[in-house]
Order: structure tokens, then sequence, then C-alpha cells
């Protein structure tokens, strides 16, 4: 079975199995990584699934879409390799994927 | 966890919006699939309480059955609001509210019907829009002098009109309902007056009725919603409540504010199980909200209640984005957000925080 890894702002690493075509957030939530939060239920409205793709895996998955970038623009967290977890459809190329988390969700 | 719905518990803001599209499916809905609660023993039953019986500390479900309890979370939301006017039973009247709402009016939604709206809020503009998306025909009655009334500004109300008479549906304003009528089915609305609009069918959003009467019978304490303190601790320890049904004394409005939010619902539900663990963790989140219609994404932070004025950034007669600020005695109070993320995300920070609000900064356009 494939995984994701997610580490957390203090370091603890969580995997938990991969779906293909659900969204990065739901696999978060239905795993209780914690600090992925997903208030909205995966309409890009509130911004609680912000995640950071690990550099080796940026090209895979894809870097964030305008609305994301909006969402994302204000946070201090932000890095370049920023995402919300809710616009990541997980694709069947992605065992291994890494994404950290920050420190606070907004 | 007790529920009188036959589904997984279930994501309810997408019933008006993608899911009554067609855009999304029932098992996209729901908010945990049902190996989660297998593994984490969490037991769902399908029924419903009667009574709370607080001195014995168990609840008593309708099939005469008991539960008992250490702690007690009321999570029982709201139902909606009926309307009471003669006609009101006839086949093809609607309210939206549950999953099976929403199944019952795709299976009347058929292209080229045309279907009538009676409320000009939220959930029936929302409505509006997936059903011009399905290609229906539709009209939307406010009984109000401008839809939305209730919780945004003239600005926002005449742009949410435009819009939606722009994309072909008839918006009535000061449109009274007096009674429907048909034979099998509904055929049309009376009007306060008398005039009479042709209906292929109905939906009827004219808000929700939060579900107290359970607490209420036990003793609990109720004003509007069930009253809730910082922890979520209803007038019985032993009790909490969250969402819909609540209404939590708010130190920021300095009153009991009942929210019809999942934010705060969520927000509310988290401080409530930390609560039952013996853990403190006072609610705190800004309310926010949101909305989506056509290609419009509308975010709103705060409650704009008690504002004394409002900054536009961008002009809502004309744009398809732009931001209304609403401030009290100078200080930001709420923002409505359309098509604006980025000033969502801001004004939601420079709220919570009580920052100091530059009204020229605000005006700058900010859209990208």
């Amino acid at each position: 079975m494939s995984d994701v890894t997610f580490i957390s702002h203090d370091g603890e690493k969580r995997e938990a199995p991969l779906e293909e075509g659900a969204s990065l957030m739901q696999i978060a939530v239905d795993n209780m990584v914690p600090g992925v939060d997903g208030d909205c239920g995966g309409e890009a409205a509130c911004g609680t699934c912000h995640v950071i793709v690990d550099d080796q895996w940026v090209a895979e998955v894809g870097r964030s879409g305008p609305v994301e970038e909006e969402m994302l623009a204000m946070n201090p967290e932000r890095e370049p390799a920023s995402r919300l977890a809710c616009q990541m459809r997980v694709s069947e190329n992605w065992d291994g994927l890494v994404v950290r988390l920050p420190e606070f969700q907004m | 966890m007790v529920g009188d719905e036959p589904a997984l518990p279930y994501q309810r803001p997408p019933l008006s919006k993608a899911y009554l599209a067609g855009k999304s499916s029932l098992e996209e809905l729901a908010i945990r699939k049902a190996e989660f609660y297998d593994k984490h023993d969490i037991r769902l039953v399908q029924g419903t309480v009667t009574q709370i019986d607080r001195a014995a500390q168990q609840v008593v479900l309708s099939d005469g059955t008991t539960m008992a309890y250490a702690g007690l979370a009321l999570c029982t939301g709201g139902r909606a609001r009926s309307l009471s006017v003669s006609g009101i039973d006839l086949p093809g009247i609607f309210y939206l509210r549950t999953f099976a709402d929403v199944a019952s009016i795709r299976a009347w939604a058929a292209p080229g019907r045309h279907a009538v709206i009676v409320g000009g809020g939220y959930i029936g503009l929302e409505t509006a829009a997936s059903l011009r998306a399905l290609g229906l025909e539709v009209t939307v009655l406010e009984a109000a002098e401008r839809v939305l009334e209730r919780v945004t500004a003239p600005e926002v109300s005449a742009f949410y009109e435009r819009v939606h008479r722009d994309a072909g549906v008839v918006v009535r304003t000061g449109a009274l309902v007096d009674a429907m009528a048909g034979d099998d089915r509904v055929r049309e609305l009376v009007l306060a007056g008398g005039e009479r609009i042709l209906a292929d069918l109905v939906i009827v959003g004219v808000g929700l009725v939060p579900n107290t009467e359970l607490a209420a019978d036990a003793g609990l304490l109720v004003e509007d919603g069930i009253v809730i303190d910082d922890l979520a601790c209803t007038s019985d320890p032993r009790i909490v409540a969250a969402g819909d049904c609540a209404s939590h004394r708010m130190a920021r409005y300095s009153r009991l504010v009942r929210l019809e939010s999942v934010p705060s619902a969520g927000e509310q539900a988290k401080t409530a199980a930390a609560t039952l663990c013996g853990k403190e963790r006072p609610i705190a989140a800004l309310p926010w909200f949101w909305s989506d219609q056509y290609d419009l994404k509308l975010q709103i932070a705060g409650l704009n209640t008690g504002y004394d004025e409002l900054v536009l950034s961008g002009d809502p007669t004309d744009d398809r984005d732009f931001t209304c600020y609403y401030l009290q005695q100078g200080r930001l109070l709420a923002a409505d957000c359309v098509n604006r993320p980025r000033d969502f995300m801001e004004a939601r920070k420079a709220i919570s925080r009580g920052l100091d609000v530059d009204r020229a900064q605000l005006k700058a356009a900010r859209a990208s």
C-alpha cells in the first residue's frame, strides 16, 4: 500500500495510507493527523489545511492554483512549495510523498 | 453518536451548492468514512432521542431503550423553518436542509421547468444559482425590501440582485407569499395582493429553527439556542452543546450569539470535546462564513451587527470582485469579500487580533 508522510513542525512523522482520487486533506483528517484542520470541508475557503510539499515532490504534485495563492498570500509561514491539501487530488504516483506542516493553521 | 438521518454524518454546505448542481456525490459529502468510526470505537446509532433524564444521567430513545452517559453532547442542529400558508403540503414543494431534501429536489429539477424559491437568503440564492446551472427557469421571492437583508449591507444585497438578474433569475423583493395552489402537485403561488405566479416546483428557504426542545424539556437554559459558555458547557456541567442549536455568550460581542455556520460549529465542537475530556479549550475563533454562487466565492469574516461605517474596496455595481468592510467607531468589525480570498484572510487576522486599520489601505484594490 502506498503512503504519505506528514511531518509536524516539531519534526514528528505521521504516515497515512494514500487513496487515489481523495484529497490530501481528507486523508489527513481521516487519519487524525494533528495540525490539519480542514474546517471548511475542502472548499478552499478557510486555509486550515496548509502543507508544504517536500522539495523533491514539487514537480510531481504541482504548485498552488490562483485561489490557493490568494488564501496563502498573507500567511507568515508560507513557502514556495505551500499548498492547501484540500486542493491536492492524490495520484497513483504519489507513493512516498512527504509534506511538512506549518506551526499554526490560520 | 445518535442521529436520526440514515446516511453517515455529512457536510451540509455543499447541499445547496455543488451537490445540488450535480458536481459532487454523497460519498464525497461524508465527513468521515465508515471505517473511521469503527477504527476509533465510535458507535453510530440511527434513532431519535426523546428525553434526557439528567438525574439518572441517561437518555431515552424513541424505541424505549436507554443509554447511560458520563458526559452528553447536544449537537442537534436545526430544521428548516416552515412556511405556514395554505397548500404548503402539496407535492413539488421542498425545503432544503438534508441530503434527502436535495435528492427530492433533484428528481423534480428537470431543465426548462420553473422553480420558485421563497426566501432570498444565502440558501435561497445558492439554490437559485445551482438550479440555473441545471437549466431551470428560476424566480426568487423575498419578503423584505432586499435579498440578504438580515446579514449584509445594502450595497452587497444590490450586487447579488444584479448578479442573479444577469444570470437570468427573476428576483422579486417585497414579495409576500399568501398561499400555494395546485391539484396533484403545486401549480402556482399566490402573493399578498392576489398576483399568481406559475411554478413547477417550489423551494422554501426562510431560515432555520434550532432543535432545542430536548434541552428545554430537560430544564436546560435555552435562549433562542441552548445557552453555552466559553467551554461549551450548558447549564448542566455534564452536558455540552455545539453548533446551530447553541447560543454562545461571546465576550467579543457582549451578548448571546447563535451562529448558523459550519466553521463555528466545528470550533464549538472541538471545545465541547475537550471539555468532556477534562481539558480547557475556550471557544475563541472569529465567526466566519462562506457562500458560493456562480463564479463568486463570498467569504465573510466576523459579524457586522452594529456597524456604523462601510468602506468598499472595488465597485460592487460593476466588478465581480470587491470587499465590503464594516467598521464600528473606526474598528474593523467584519468584512464581506467577494472573490477576494486575500482580503478575507487579512481581515480575519485584523479582526481577531483587534488590529488598527487604515481606511485608505482597506480601499486600495487588492485583487490579483
